[in-house]
């Protein structure tokens, strides 16, 4: 494959950038959760 | 004086933001997405003019394309809020949690295109049509996520950056056909131009097909992830002051 470290690079990028986000996103919604009660959370 | 709070249980907290149906767009999302680097990077061919770089379109047009579809689900939240009869706070936080999201995409619109730049004209960055007005439109909803964190009450947060999600997605159109516009650097639309006509074919396709199919279920999933966040950042503050006008009136000898 021809300019691999690009190649790779922009897929490293994308997919890393998906994983810390929804990573985030997963961790943060969790440590809300943790402080309030299921009738704050009508998707429950 | 603390104010008591009614204990949570373990299950509650590890539950979160998911449901069943996120979880099952979830793992969808991660098998399309594994396919799709399998397709980007080993099965779909090189290009007969670019070789191997055209590569970097599988995951460059599907981050555009999350990006786009994000700014236009912001400015039909924004929309309803500012629009409908109850004006509504939930189409406010799934507005504000879809330009966070399109935010992180266009960056990576951005950062790959740069990458792709790099190999096909030889620089990373020129100051071409559709370089530029994507970069505005990046910098845009950097203000538009400026502006839902200004002081004020949440009616007023929801009303002022309704307006800027209405304007700013005006300029999505701006971006798209900015190479038909103006003389640019950048190539024409890649699967359908103004024409219609499709440009890609067999193997090439199929695998921006996967690309777009998994940044859409991945768009889903995050947007349902994320509108939940924002609402419970909106019932802490909320609780967080109550539990401190309560703590100050018991302070302050007030009965409750």
């Amino acid at each position: 494959m021809t300019n691999a470290g690009f190649i790779l690079g922009s897929y490293a990028l994308t997919f890393g950038s998906i994983v810390i986000f929804a990573w985030r996103t997963v961790k943060v919604g969790k440590r809300l959760s943790a402080d309030l009660s299921d009738e704050d959370k009508p998707w429950l | 004086m603390t104010i008591d709070t009614p204990p949570i249980s373990a299950a509650t907290q590890r539950r979160g933001t998911s449901t069943p149906a996120t979880r099952v767009i979830g793992v969808l999302t991660i098998a399309m997405t594994i396919w799709l680097g399998v397709f980007g990077l080993v099965l779909s061919p090189a290009d007969r003019d670019q070789g191997d770089a055209v590569r970097i379109m599988y995951v460059h047009v599907p981050s555009v394309w999350l990006a786009y579809l994000a700014f236009i689900v912001t400015a039909l939240a924004s929309g309803v809020h500012l629009f409908g009869r109850r004006h509504s706070l939930q189409a406010d936080r799934v507005a504000g949690a879809s330009a966070e999201i399109g935010v992180v995409f266009m960056a990576v619109t951005l950062v790959t295109g740069m990458l792709w730049g790099r190999i096909t004209w030889g620089v990373y960055w020129q100051w071409d049509a559709r370089l530029t007005t994507t970069a505005l439109l990046f910098i845009s909803y950097i203000g538009y996520l400026a502006v839902r964190g200004l002081e004020g009450t949440r009616e007023q947060r929801a009303r002022r950056s309704a307006i800027v999600g209405l304007l700013a997605v005006l300029e999505v159109p701006l971006v798209h056909w900015s190479v038909k516009l103006w003389r640019s650097l950048h190539q024409e639309a890649t699967v359908l131009g103004t024409d219609l006509d499709v440009s890609l074919d067999g193997l090439m396709l199929f695998s921006l097909f996967v690309g777009v199919v998994a940044f859409t279920l991945l768009f889903i999933w995050l947007l349902l992830h994320r509108s939940r966040m924002l609402t419970m950042i909106d019932l802490s503050a909320e609780s967080g002051l109550n539990a401190a006008l309560a703590q100050r009136r018991a302070e302050g000898g007030v009965s409750l």
